[in-house]
């Protein structure tokens, strides 16, 4: 970069002949092309929503958005300084937030916790129509890769590397910087499994197709649903949180049983 | 024990019975001269406390670890060839992992009775280690390492360090995600020493970590050298509960030159034999119904993931505390190398809280220039500045100890990260001064409450009116048996400085008598019979 600028400014400074205006023209061009390159890339990557919602559940959505989103996102989904713009974000997005409680937020915290769900299966959908009418983003998973009945040794292996990190190896959740945390993953349904992956909800990064594939999506919610229904072979998980939960389980009832047997082995009698 | 009429029904048997046991005893003493033992130990007087258990505690629990851990190298094996998973947990199903991982997952799945077994090693473990910590705590608050228990205190002491590394060396070994993440740590920390770390680090790792020897290695550690210095120590730590005889807490009839208690045999046998069993049954009941350790969560390691709430067994965490409390930004460029102080100083720090700990009976004895035997314990109040240290010491610990589990706080407790470790990080520094201030005032007002007790007796809760009209609540006097424990305690006073005998007095003196001042300063005298004698009539 450096080497191909200099030279430039030097000939443009001693001739003079090109256009003070040529080099705007060039970044500007520069700037098209690659913007209109990674706005059809990334379009044809988030597997455009082409759902053929009915003017009619958009029209509903609208109504719906206008009376309990817009106050933060703004009439028109454009975002206010309350909340961000919902432009593009897709019908997962709105599915995922509204389908676990998240949205309407209750208050502002951290991050917006899960809480009983506000809205109905059908209102839910006409949210989604509507916001993913306003710009294709990413729909909502086809029913065929939530079975859950893939490969679960993969999507073990898938979740240890991408996931583990902050969700825990068994899904257990994990603390993340500022309050904030990645949830436990037990008991949420593969389609919100599913949507989270594809639309980073909250701290969590997107894994859009290109990073983790759909069939790779589908192992990886086989994966966490076995765990969910395989109970710890050893015996209760004491919440699968690893050697604190063990280490607190021993001092407080295998250490504090011992202490009481000892007391009692040593109590005189009457 | 039992009353000479119990056996009266075995009377007619008891010639032929006789006859075989006198037989087979005889039999074997005109060989072994065991007898001898048999009197010496079967007489023997242990004192009876709950608290005197807690080692045995420990010691019951490392049978149970010795008899588990044969079971499981039967099966275990410690290479880290690589292999694909072909066993019954479908999740891990042709994952590429090491031998020692599949062969831990076949004992877990695979072979009948593995996983009880390595939940049993493993509980077993983790009940080791905190046994013989409480145990250490009885010892250090009652003042049980004084002469001429002190060199017993250091054999106790490196136990339980070498309980530690058994137990690193155990957890590492099925190398799973977790242990991996675990050996990446001490990695870490032996890169961080200057100048000689990175080429320790490759002569442990047989080269750049992870490599393909550390399991084998740390299994010849696990299975032959530690427990064979374990075992060599308590046999010696053992012997010398023998040669000096127990502990006893102070009370009516016991004194520094007898042990009042109950003989080994059949007493002390019977209860103590039935105590291994209980031992083993809770450990038992936990390994039946708890999972420990679930490496097939963990998966196989692969240096690239971290799980969330990775930490290590909870004897490990006060160290892996200390790492997530040291601020960052201490690392250091210059004189050819790196240096981690935030590495270095956890190090050191640690290192000299064990020293301490090692050597404090000696510190303690020099600081005092006690050098009397004690065989009667002290109440932790009757010794404040002692007691105080060591709840410093025990608020220090635990500080670090709590870190470790920062995230599990964080998220359960609904704080912030930042917020537990900027708690933790004044626990862990202002934490000790506090902890040993309320302790020294409370151990004094303990022992000025014991004072007016034996002086004034208990407060009865009878009020009584008085002909002149004055009121007085009656005080019933404290009965004899309790007024030994209240009184029998060793009343100290300060070093005095005193010139050696070039009439000089040394720098070291002078900081001994400090020292001493300070460990001193602060002290209820034991009441005397001439108090009590004089404090008579006066009940009111």
């Amino acid at each position: 970069m450096p080497r191909t600028q200099k030279p430039t400014n030097g000939t443009s400074r001693r001739s003079g002949r090109r256009s003070p205006l040529a080099s705007v023209a060039l970044i500007a061009i520069g700037l098209l092309f690659t913007g209109g390159a990674y706005a059809a890339f990334s379009t044809s990557t988030a597997s455009a929503a082409t759902e053929s919602a009915s003017a009619q559940t958009v029209a509903e959505g609208e109504k719906l958005f206008a009376a309990n989103c817009a106050t933060c996102h703004g009439l028109s989904a454009d975002g206010t300084s309350a909340g961000p713009s919902l432009i593009g974000v897709g019908a997962a997005s709105v599915d995922f937030q509204v389908g676990t409680g998240r949205m309407p937020m209750q208050m502002n915290g951290p991050q917006a916790e899960v809480k009983p769900v506000q809205f109905t299966e059908e209102q839910t959908a006409a949210l989604a129509a509507y916001v993913a009418s306003l710009a294709p983003g990413p729909a909502i998973p086809a029913a065929e890769l939530l079975d859950a009945q893939g490969d679960a040794a993969a999507g073990a292996e898938l979740f240890r590397i991408n996931c583990a990190m902050c969700h825990n190896v068994a899904g257990a959740g994990g603390a993340l910087t500022e309050g904030k945390y990645a949830p436990a993953l037990d008991g949420v349904t593969p389609q919100h499994i599913y949507e989270a992956m594809i639309t980073g909800p909250q701290n969590m990064p997107v894994f859009n197709d290109m990073n983790i594939s759909p069939e790779d999506k589908r192992d990886i919610i086989t994966y966490l649903k076995y765990v969910e229904n395989n109970p710890s072979p050893g015996g209760f998980a004491l919440g699968s949180l690893g050697p604190v939960s063990e280490g607190l389980f021993l001092w407080i009832f295998g250490l504090g049983a011992i202490v009481a047997l000892t007391v009692w082995i040593t109590a005189k009698s009457n | 024990m039992s009353t000479t009429t119990d056996m009266k029904p075995a009377d007619t048997q008891k010639k032929k019975s006789g006859g075989f046991t006198g037989a087979a005893a005889n039999y074997v003493d005109e060989r072994t001269s065991i007898s001898t033992a048999v009197k010496e130990l079967g007489r023997k007087i242990f004192p009876d406390h709950w608290s005197f258990l807690l080692g045995e505690v420990a010691l019951y629990s490392f049978v149970i670890i010795l008899l588990s851990g044969t079971f499981l190298t039967f099966f275990f094996q410690a290479s880290m060839v690589e292999v694909h998973y072909d066993g019954s947990y479908v999740p891990l199903k042709g994952v590429a992992m090491s031998v020692a991982m599949a062969s831990s997952l076949d004992l877990s799945f695979d072979i009948r009775g593995g996983l009880l077994m390595r939940q049993v090693h493993h509980w077993a473990a983790l009940l080791f280690v905190a046994s013989i910590g409480l145990h250490m705590l009885r010892i250090f608050f009652t003042g049980a390492f004084r002469k001429p228990r002190e060199l017993n205190w250091v054999i106790g002491f490196v136990l339980f360090i070498l309980a530690m590394a058994e137990g690193f060396t155990g957890y590492s070994l099925p190398d799973d995600l977790l242990s991996g993440n675990g050996l990446r740590i001490i990695d870490g920390m032996v890169k961080g020493i200057p100048v000689v770390g990175t080429w320790i680090s490759f002569l442990l790792f047989g080269g750049e970590f992870p490599g393909v020897d550390i399991v084998g290695r740390l299994y010849s550690l696990h299975i032959l050298i530690l427990p064979a210095i374990i075992v060599a120590l308590i046999a010696m730590h053992l012997l010398f509960v023998v040669v000096h005889k127990h502990t006893q807490y102070p009370g009516a009839g016991r004194t520094n030159n007898n042990v009042v208690g109950y003989p080994v045999l059949p007493v002390y046998a019977a209860k103590a034999g039935g105590f291994f069993f209980i031992v083993f049954g809770v450990v038992m009941l936990m390994a039946s119904f708890f999972t420990i350790n679930p490496i097939w969560n963990y998966g196989p390691y692969d240096p690239s993931p971290v799980s969330a709430g990775t930490q290590p067994d909870w004897y490990i965490g006060f160290a892996d505390g200390a790492l997530r409390l040291i601020p960052p930004g201490l690392e250091w460029v210059g004189l050819g190398g790196t240096w981690s102080f935030n590495i270095l100083i956890p190090l050191v720090g640690l290192g000299l809280f064990i020293g301490v700990v090692l050597l404090y009976p000696f510190l303690e004895a020099w600081v005092t220039g006690d050098k009397r035997e004690h065989h009667i314990l002290d109440r932790p109040r009757n010794a404040p500045t002692r007691t105080a240290i060591g709840a410093a010491g025990v608020t220090f610990y635990a500080g670090l100890w709590a870190a470790a589990s920062s995230d599990i706080i964080a998220t359960h407790f609904k704080v912030t990260m930042e917020g537990v470790i900027h708690t933790l990080q004044a626990v862990v520094i202002l934490g000790p001064i506090i902890a040993y201030f309320i302790t020294k005032r409370v151990c004094l007002a303990l022992m000025k409450k014991d004072r007016e007790i034996v002086l004034h007796g208990y407060e009865s809760g009878r009020i009584v009116r008085l002909p002149g009209g004055e009121y007085i609540e009656v005080h019933q006097p404290v009965d004899e048996y309790e007024r030994w424990k209240l009184v029998s305690y060793a009343d100290y006073k300060p070093l005095e400085l005193t010139p050696n005998a070039r009439g000089k007095i040394s720098p070291v003196q002078r900081v001994r008598a400090g020292l001493s001042r300070w460990f001193f300063e602060d002290r209820i005298a034991p009441v005397g019979t001439q108090e009590i004698e004089k404090s008579h009539g006066d009940h009111h």
